[in-house]
């Protein structure tokens, strides 16, 4: 072969080299997009349990393109039909990542339903294999919170027994609180000194046990201020709680026997914005100088503002919440304090009527179950036997 | 029967609201009182709007003491209503349309426009306001503590090194200093986390009984009603 | 009147002066301290790192009201800063309408420092809804329904960001940033009910109550406060407001630790002299 020929046949094996190389490199570029993502597997799908129907549960393994796969897996498609064999339409779509979803769209109960999931990408997809039939279902009980009504059971037959002893008359016993034994006594320093009292009964709405216990509270207040023929101001942060508390006061008047002393305008509404609030209210502290200054209720970040301009005041201090990031606060600036259940158990207390000391010792035997369940379990798990503690799953293992 | 139907009212009420956290079918009573609840809370907002004016307006009347302030009370709230009801009814942009613009008209409608928007009184007087009665905490909480944290008994004492420390754990100053950050953590997570939990339970017990008592109304005294 | 018991007796309007000073001071001539990142920030900036791009949204909840504004914005914007950097779309939302201005006035600090974001895609702002425990069932039920309009009034259906999101299922995470209680309304009905994961960020004055729900797991992360915030911000590398307020809150706290000291210290030793007095008192008495 001559040198010319040579160079011409090395030039043609290159060109040729160059386009299978060209050839391939577009080969691997152009499939890809024609081929289809690897499907979803495993689709299970079931009655959403514990519902009241209307409901279908999906749950299936995620395509195997989905998550640093070849493929670029954008999102899944349910599909839903009546027949196993289709049509099917598409009821919502999922992003990737998303291996659950329940079917809520127009589900009839007692219907069979066939699924299907699609894995998509952008240019393709691929149908799952269809799984069904099922049927959505009416449950009339929620078995998920079956211990919780068990526990609510357990709590209302101690509270009732311990009610229907009181009575019966037998005498229970009620450790002292400071802070409500102090009432009388603060309240009455204001006739003394000639200056109102100022009850705040915490920003939130009526909706919270701590302003119904508060309200309580308020109740025998106005009674004891009526009594002593003292101002009570009562500046509100809900409008709700305004009219609850406007009769609760007007009540506590007529108890005295002293209705024409019940000033409407001394329980009023402030605003229901929480730092323009404590503005007014720390205004009618330095104006009015109160001799005693209550705040009981549920309290957030302004309680300390309160105490604190309250104490400058010179007022007598008494504060009761259930909100226990403002204990401390309430604690440092105020003479006495109702700390969390205290609160709750100040009607009781207060008014010593059988029936309401009757729920506070129910109350009480039940925090022991809890203290004896929390101590059993905290030894026996220590101790390696996980026995007692799989005794909390056993009515849902029947039950199920 | 002023004072049993609204017993009734609230034992049927609670039971129902008890009952539909086990019968699933009756969580429409849930979402319809939740739904009733907000329509309430929106119409008791004039029962409060009612009083407020009522309040100050007789303070003004009567010449009650400090009523100059009543009615500062009673302008500002006027102004802040009008500013809020023009300003989402684009009231001085159609206005504005109306003048020459340039005009003395244009002038006026632009700076009453300036002076009613509600975004703008809200960004320049309202957070700088709030922001600062919220900021009078690390004023109080200073002079508070000084008062407060005494090492009177050992618990106090207890009390006083626990808060210490957190309080240095919790600024940076305080990771120069060996095992303050270690023991800030535990603090907050050990007894710290003990103690609420036990207080929760505790306050989460009083809920329900009160709530029973409620229920059952032999708690009345938030309806007015004396036994 | 000696030292201790002037220190016993010191009118409070002299420790506002100090702390007031404390605070200024530092903004003024920084001391640049070290912000050193703790578990429970860690555990929520981990969180949000394992949200896949472009995938599911984040709900982020601006549940605070002016009055919180210093202590909470730095965290949220630290958070949005995260998402927005991490191409997580975002979905704002807020449950206070004195924070409807507030969540607007964050999202849109964020977006512009994201020029390639866009809204409608990358986030969407979708206004106040007023009864919270309602607008958290509703979106575990539909989330178009509750919300058929975006804040400003364009339909849910022509966001992109939204088509194909129908409940929590959709949603990657709940981020709340609020000086109440509300977190706890999210973990009751969000991941209680729903199971959607749930993360706050709270004022320093609630944080320790937000510590048992961390414990459990109810929370994936906390942040507490100016701290929390700071160290967030340290964690994405952008220094904000919280880093530069850190100095601040450092010298405060050492303000009030000095403070507490004296006052024991006063405290002691009046009482010893006062106890010696007594003593003294009734020696004399006695000898009489």
């Amino acid at each position: 072969m001559s040198f010319a020929g040579a160079r011409l046949l090395h030039i043609s094996l290159c060109v040729l080299a160059g386009s299978l190389v060209l050839c391939g490199q577009a080969l691997c570029q152009s499939a890809p997009p024609d081929t289809p993502p690897s499907p979803a597997t495993d689709l299970v799908v079931k009655d959403t349990p514990d519902d009241d129907g209307g409901s279908v549960t999906l749950s299936w393994s995620l395509s195997a393109d989905d998550k640093g796969g070849a493929k670029d897996v954008l999102s899944y498609e349910i599909r839903r039909s009546k027949s196993p064999d289709g049509p099917f339409t598409t009821i919502k779509k999922v992003l990737k990542g998303t291996s659950s979803t329940t079917d809520e769209k127009k589900v009839e109960n007692n219907v069979d339903y066939y699924y299907q999931v699609v894995t998509k990408d952008a240019s393709s997809e691929t149908p799952s294999a269809v799984a069904g039939p099922v049927r959505a279902h009416v449950q009339w009980f929620n078995l998920g919170r079956l211990n919780t009504l068990l526990i609510t059971i357990l709590y209302t037959a101690l509270l009732l027994y311990f009610i229907s002893r009181a009575k019966k008359g037998e005498k229970l016993f009620v450790r002292r609180i400071a802070g409500l034994d102090a009432l009388d006594e603060a309240v009455g320093c204001a006739p003394e000194m000639g200056k109102p009292a100022l009850y705040v009964p915490g920003i939130s709405t009526i909706s919270d046990v701590a302003t119904i216990a508060s309200v309580n509270i308020l109740s025998g207040v106005a009674r004891t201020v009526a009594d002593y023929d003292t101002r009570l101001i009562v500046p509100n942060f809900d409008p709700i709680v305004m009219t609850v508390a406007q009769e609760v006061v007007r009540e506590g008047y007529m108890a005295a026997g002293k209705p024409e002393a019940y000033r409407e305008e001394d329980v009023f509404y402030v605003t229901s914005s929480q730092f323009p609030f404590v503005a007014a209210v720390d205004g009618i502290m330095v104006r009015e100088r109160p001799a005693t200054n209550l705040f009981i209720g549920m309290f957030f970040a302004e309680s300390l503002i309160l105490a604190e301009t309250g104490a400058s005041t010179g007022a007598i201090q008494i504060a009761g919440t259930d909100a226990i990031a403002q204990l401390p606060f309430f604690i440092a600036a105020c003479d006495y304090t109702l700390i969390g259940e205290e609160l709750y158990a100040a009607s009781a207390y207060l008014s010593r009527a059988p029936l309401l000391l009757g729920s506070l010792k129910g109350q009480d035997w039940m925090k022991m179950f809890l203290i004896g369940c929390i101590f059993i379990g905290l030894v026996t798990l220590n101790v390696g036997f996980a026995g007692f503690k799989s005794l909390f799953d056993l009515p849902l293992t029947i039950f199920r | 029967m002023r004072r049993q139907v609204p017993l009734v009212i609230c034992f049927v009420a609670g039971v129902l609201m008890l009952a539909q956290s086990f019968v699933p079918p009756l969580n429409w009573f849930y979402t319809n009182a939740l739904a009733w609840a907000r329509i309430i809370s929106c119409i008791a907002v004039f029962i409060g709007l009612i009083s407020l004016v009522r309040l100050h307006a007789t303070k003004v009347r009567r010449r009650a003491a400090d009523w100059k302030f009543s009615i500062i009370t009673l302008l500002a709230l006027l102004y802040m209503m009008l500013a809020g009801l023009l300003t989402r009814y684009g009231v001085f942009v159609k206005l504005h349309g109306q003048c020459v613009p340039g005009s003395m008209g244009d002038k006026i409608v632009t700076g009453f426009q300036n002076a009613f928007n509600f975004q703008d009184i809200f960004l320049n007087i309202q957070i700088p306001v709030q922001a600062t009665m919220f900021s009078l905490l690390a004023f109080y909480i200073a002079s508070a503590a000084f008062r407060a944290f005494r090492a009177r008994t050992f618990e106090a004492t207890l009390l006083l090194v626990a808060a210490t420390i957190v309080m240095l754990g919790r600024v940076p100053v305080g990771h120069y200093i060996w095992g303050v950050p270690q023991a800030t953590a535990w603090i907050l997570d050990v007894p710290n986390t003990a103690a609420k939990r036990g207080i929760m339970i505790g306050i989460g017990l009083g809920m329900t009984s009160t709530a029973l008592k409620i229920m059952l109304g032999i708690e009345r005294t938030y309806l007015g009603i004396k036994d | 009147m000696n030292f201790w018991r002037f220190l016993l007796k010191m009118d409070r309007r002299i420790i506002f002066v100090l702390v007031g000073l404390a605070v200024a001071t530092p903004l003024v001539v920084p001391l640049n301290l070290p912000v050193r990142v703790t578990e429970p920030v860690r555990r929520l900036y981990r969180a949000i790192n394992e949200i896949p791009s472009n995938s599911k949204p984040v709900i982020i909840s601006v549940d605070y009201d002016p009055s919180t504004v210093p202590e909470l914005r730095p965290m949220t914007l630290a958070v949005l800063r995260h998402c927005f950097r991490r191409k997580i779309p975002v979905i704002v939302i807020t449950m206070l309408p004195a924070g409807a201005g507030l969540a607007r006035d964050a999202m849109e600090t964020v977006a512009s420092e994201f020029p390639g974001s866009s809204y409608g895609k990358d986030f969407v702002y979708m206004g106040y809804k007023p009864g919270a425990s309602l607008v958290m069932v509703g979106i575990g039920q539909d989330f178009q329904g509750t919300y058929p309009a975006d804040g400003f009034g364009k339909p849910s259906a022509e966001l992109d960001i939204l088509k194909g999101l129908h409940n929590y299922d959709d949603i990657a995470m709940v981020l709340d940033f609020t000086g109440s209680s509300i977190y706890e309304s999210w973990i009751m009905f969000a991941y209680q009910k729903y199971g959607c994961k749930v993360g706050a960020g709270v004022t320093a004055v609630m944080a320790s109550d937000a510590y048992p729900y961390l414990n459990t797991g109810q929370l994936v992360g906390l942040l507490g406060g100016l701290s929390g915030a700071a160290e967030y911000e340290q964690l994405i590398n952008w220094p904000g407001n919280a880093t530069i307020g850190m100095d601040a809150q450092s010298v405060v706290h050492i303000l009030i630790i000095v403070l507490i000291l004296l006052g024991n210290i006063a405290y002691f030793v009046t009482r010893k002299k006062h106890g010696a007095a007594q003593v003294a008192g009734q020696g004399q008495k006695g000898s009489s």
